[in-house]
């Protein structure tokens, strides 16, 4: 049915309008998180990782920004950084997609920021407004005060493999951030995904009504690809070397599913 | 003869109380932010956020407002206490909220306009969000910032004070942190009697110029003149502390940075005992006999502390000592711990 739906649209908004910067259109894109080959639900479902420990999610949210689009003849649309800021957080339906304008147009790839560009990390307190200011959602903090930068990506769940926390729990916890150090170098955890529309449905951006890009987000690779990760070896793993294997993993946890158009 | 000198004391007495209170007037008087002639420019960046009288006063109440701790008990001035030169006396570790206990000593805020990093790690490179890791933290204020506007707001005075500093009632997260930090870059210290004769208004006394002359050999590569801290993070060999804080290297994950702190300034402590990033050493002497005959070697030790044959520290012969100590007792800066204009 959806398909069907699908090529009926298709056909309908076959002719692709001038490329126009003055005549933006909505534009959706959708982070559909999922751990291998099923949905994702929050303290309900247990799921078991590559080193074959079993465990559940409890918080799972992570920044996207610096949107781009691209043509397929390569004319590249960079969404206006103030609008480019997103907070995605499983279990809020406000909050599952990033919301963008661009021009009309058919767009053939996708790229964004992982995390927060060093550059906003770095910038004046005025400008951190919206899902960057310190003031938001700090009861599940994505920004850290003592070593000033936004935590990337934010992953917390049970698992009998982790050893018990002061709050009698079995907790482990992924606070993934670093941007490359303000004075100094350090990690940077920064990454920049770029996704190819083609296979899957390509963008057509038009007036009236909004093209959403349907990602799935296996959040399952947090803990497996370069790297398996053991939640027994590393229950908790916040700004350290090895968060940047964990980066490395999941930087490949995005794919793209299909298009509405 | 007698009542003439009773009148003649009397009229000293009161001559000198209205000297006094001109002196404290003039300065509790607010003239904005002004650079010290003896000072480099300063870092903040005031093209952000100008200091004015409002968003200072602000700032000041705010800095003094327990309402920025989860239950209403602590405020920044609770550890950072105005006559021991907004430091946290007599505490080696700083406490908070419920008495926890932090892992860290209280440093002053003190000359933070011209600092370009924050705390002993300087994980902070910003003045403006320097508050956000008191309120957020456990041992600390152990409060959101989120509920802190949301305390302010509905407060009688905070929207008005709000809009007379920034033009509206609207309380953000930036507007708390911006008059915080209007309040701190407020607080310079560059009265001390070195100041004085750095501006030509005094001299140093012969003990003081000796001590003065030692300083610079021996000290001033790191503590430099005039901030006495030349804002880098070294080891300076005291050796590895109770709880193994790693320092710098918590922010860089840079080997080269492990057990390496802040160079700390050296004004005003006289009140700022107890010293270093752990407060565990709680005289000056205890410092300078470290310095002087107790020094081991410790991974990233500075190289200036070398002094080969597998020595470390820094020679001081007794006399020398006495002249280092009137030297640094130019530094401390009475009327910074005791100025009106930065009280509560
Ligand atoms: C519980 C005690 C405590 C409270 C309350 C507290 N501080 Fe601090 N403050 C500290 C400690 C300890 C440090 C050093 C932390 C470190 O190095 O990790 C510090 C560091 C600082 C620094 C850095 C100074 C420098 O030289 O680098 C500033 C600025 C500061 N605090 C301002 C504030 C403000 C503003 C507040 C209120 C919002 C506040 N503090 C509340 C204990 C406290
Ligand atoms: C190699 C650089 C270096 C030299 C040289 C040096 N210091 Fe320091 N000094 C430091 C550092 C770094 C600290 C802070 C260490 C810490 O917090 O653990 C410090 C701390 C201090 C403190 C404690 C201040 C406070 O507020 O906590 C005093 C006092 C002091 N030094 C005095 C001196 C004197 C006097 C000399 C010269 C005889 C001297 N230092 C030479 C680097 C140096
Ligand atoms: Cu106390």
């Amino acid at each position: 049915m959806a398909g069907l739906l699908f090529l009926a649209s298709c056909k309908k908004e076959g002719k692709e309008p001038e490329y126009n910067q003055n005549e933006l259109a909505p534009l959706s894109v959708e982070f559909d998180n999922i751990v291998g080959g099923t949905n994702l639900y929050l303290n309900a479902t247990t799921y078991t990782n590559a080193a074959g420990e079993d465990y559940t999610v409890s918080l799972l949210q992570y920044y996207v920004s610096n949107i781009k689009v691209y043509k397929a003849d390569g004319t590249e649309y960079v969404v206006p950084q103030d609008s480019s800021y997103f907070l995605i957080k499983e279990g809020d339906q406000a909050s599952g997609s990033a919301l963008v304008n661009v021009p009309e147009g058919d767009y053939a790839r996708l790229v964004f920021t992982l995390g927060v560009d060093s550059l906003r990390s770095t910038m004046d307190i005025d400008k951190r407004t919206g899902v960057l200011d310190p003031a938001s959602g700090m009861d599940n903090g994505m920004y850290w005060g003592w070593n000033s930068g936004y935590i990337f990506l934010k992953m917390e769940g049970l698992s009998a493999a982790a050893p018990v926390d002061g709050s009698g729990q079995n907790k482990f916890r992924y606070h993934i951030g670093g941007f490359g150090g303000y004075s100094a170098p350090t990690i940077n955890n920064i990454k920049e995904i770029s996704i190819d529309l083609n296979q899957a449905g390509v963008a057509k951006v038009r007036k009236g009504r909004t093209s959403n890009i349907h990602l799935m987000v296996d959040i399952g690779k947090v803990m497996s690809g370069t790297t398996t990760v053991s939640i027994a070896a590393n229950p908790t793993v916040m700004f350290s070397d090895f968060s940047t294997k964990i980066a490395a993993n999941y930087a490949a946890m995005f794919s793209h599913d299909h298009t509405e158009n | 003869m007698r009542k003439l000198k009773v009148t003649g004391i009397l009229v000293a007495i009161l001559v000198l109380a209205s000297c006094k209170k001109e002196i404290i007037d003039k300065v509790a008087e607010f003239t904005g932010f002004q650079k010290p002639v003896n000072f480099p420019e300063p870092a903040y960046h005031f093209d952000t956020n100008p200091v004015t009288r409002e968003g200072f006063e602000l700032g000041r109440k705010l800095f003094y407002e327990p309402r920025l701790s989860r239950n209403n008990t602590v405020s920044c001035g609770s550890c950072h206490i105005q006559t021991s030169a907004f430091t946290h006396h007599g505490h080696d570790v700083s406490h908070g909220i419920d008495d926890r206990l932090g892992k860290r000593n209280a440093p002053p805020i003190m000359n933070l306009a011209w600092h370009n990093s924050f705390n002993h790690d300087g994980g902070v490179f910003d003045l403006d969000m320097q508050p956000i890791v008191p309120i957020t933290t456990f041992e600390e204020m152990d409060e959101t910032l989120e509920n802190v506007l949301k305390k302010l707001k509905a407060h009688p005075q905070y929207p008005g004070l709000f809009a007379k500093a920034f033009g509206s009632e609207e309380i953000t997260s930036a507007r708390l942190l911006k008059a915080l930090s209007q309040f701190m870059v407020m607080c310079i210290s560059a009265d001390s009697k070195y100041d004085s004769v750095m501006r030509n208004e005094s001299s140093f006394t012969a003990e003081e110029m000796q001590g003065y002359e030692l300083f610079k050999q021996k000290c001033a590569s790191c503590h430099k003149e005039p901030l006495f801290t030349d804002l880098s993070f070294r080891n300076n060999g005291i050796g590895i502390g109770f709880n193994g804080d790693v320092g710098r290297y918590e922010i860089t994950l840079n080997e080269a940075d492990r057990y390496k702190f802040k160079v700390p300034s050296l004004r005003n402590l006289k009140y700022s005992a107890p010293y270093t990033h752990d407060g565990r050493f709680y005289t000056l002497d205890a410092v300078l006999d470290k310095y002087s005959t107790g020094m081991r070697y410790v991974q990233n030790i500075d190289p200036v502390l070398d002094k080969g044959n597998s020595t470390y520290g820094i020679d001081i012969s007794d006399a020398e000592r006495v002249y280092l100590k009137a030297f640094l007792n130019t530094l401390n800066d009475e009327h910074f711990v005791k100025n009106k204009l930065l009280s509560e």
